[in-house]
């Protein structure tokens, strides 16, 4: 119980970290095409390593087993439809703002 | 530890309104409403954990796909000006 | 069978050839069962037949209306792939996420924050179109690239730093769908 205490930790604080640089990322970036790559972070590895971490949690705080089967795989439902959406709706977003007319700023010509 | 994550979450959350406020044009706060909702959708799941219990997860498993169909709805709008008949009929 | 629609033709289907009939038994089957598994999994119900039986109900009217909607094919219920993508492709693709979120997550550490931002133009030679979509969602779904456009052969990307333009380029991503795709 106690590994599985360390490790639920460790990946908690991860994505704890992961999803605070993505909302940083989505502050500090200069225009909007950047700002959805600070989005990204936060909607994959942050939210996957939390969810991780909720998962190794279950045994602990579920007492019969059954449930805690059942709630790890909910989560695991979660963090699938999470991935699968989420560059779904990233895509339409970038679609119907290419398509609105916003052009993303580019800096090809610093070294290439 | 739990108290921790849902802190990182919150704070992330409030990254994305003050993201949303600012936002020169409505994408970014399309964006940010985007990030907040998945956001929402985590610190539900570690508030049950919190308190045990466990059918706070449906619940956020249902905003998960709210959020989704939510967000391509009001793109489509944004993009088409209806919600429907601009692909092949009989989709009913 | 008499529910089904004709999306193109807006008539009820009446007649099939032998193996489209084949084709749509086998994906309504695999549809069905998972909605009944997924159903099972998620109400935690396994000793009141009564509920088990309403579940069952509800699942076959799902499955009654997504074949009224016409989705039931090799896209709606890609059962053709098999477990493929979990066991083969899902770890290559939890791989490539995590190398470019810790990428994408040093530059926006720093205080300089070196961007490159570039749009290039990427192949998908996959043949069929839930081939290209999977290459498209891969694409977005690792941070730092972002699938703008997707246009019948061609993905527009929207990169933030030169290497991992660099790396869409490769095609190495493209090559493992293609993979995928090729049902033995």
């Amino acid at each position: 119980m106690i590994v599985l205490d360390i490790f639920s930790w460790a990946f908690l604080i991860a994505g704890s970290f992961f999803s605070i640089v993505g909302g940083i990322g989505i502050v500090r970036l200069p225009e909007f095409f950047s700002r959805m790559h600070g989005g990204g972070i936060t909607d994959t590895l942050g939210a996957a390593l939390i969810i991780i971490g909720l998962v190794l949690q279950a045994p602990v705080v579920i007492s019969s087993p059954k449930d805690a089967v059942l709630v790890a795989v909910k989560l695991l439902m979660i963090l699938f439809f999470l991935l699968v959406t989420s560059p779904s709706s990233c895509h339409a977003l970038a679609k119907s703002a290419m398509s609105q007319g916003l052009e993303p700023e580019l800096d090809n010509n610093k070294n290439s | 530890m739990f108290v921790v994550a849902s802190i990182a979450v919150l704070v992330t959350m409030t990254l994305a309104l003050i993201r949303a406020m600012l936002g020169p044009t409505v994408f970014d706060r399309v964006l940010a409403l985007n990030m907040f909702g998945t956001k929402t959708v985590l610190l539900i799941c570690v508030v049950g954990f919190m308190t045990e219990r466990t059918d706070f997860l449906d619940l956020a498993l249902l905003y998960s796909l709210m959020n989704f169909i939510g967000m391509v709805a009001l793109l489509r709008f944004s993009q088409f000006g209806n919600f429907g008949h601009s692909e092949t009929e009989g989709q009913s | 069978m008499s529910g089904l629609f004709d999306v193109e033709t807006g008539d009820y289907i009446t007649s099939f050839h032998r193996d489209s009939l084949n084709g749509i038994m086998k994906y309504s089957l695999a549809l069905g069962a998972t909605l009944f598994a997924f159903w099972l999994l998620w109400s935690g119900h396994y000793d009141k037949p009564f509920i088990i039986v309403l579940g069952a109900i509800s699942c076959l009217f799902c499955l009654w209306l997504s074949m009224r909607m016409g989705i039931v094919d090799e896209e709606g219920a890609p059962v053709q792939m098999g477990i493929r993508p979990f066991t083969k492709y899902g770890p290559y693709l939890v791989k490539e996420i995590i190398i470019s979120n810790i990428a994408v997550t040093k530059i926006i550490c720093s205080p300089a924050m070196p961007l490159q931002r570039n749009m290039i133009v990427v192949s998908a030679n996959q043949k069929s179109e839930l081939g290209r979509v999977i290459l498209a969602n891969s694409i977005t779904l690792t941070p730092g690239t972002i699938s703008v456009r997707l246009e019948h052969d061609k993905i527009c990307v929207h990169a933030l730093s030169f290497a991992g333009a660099e790396e869409d380029l490769s095609g190495e991503m493209g090559r493992r769908v293609c993979e995928l795709e090729n049902t033995s």
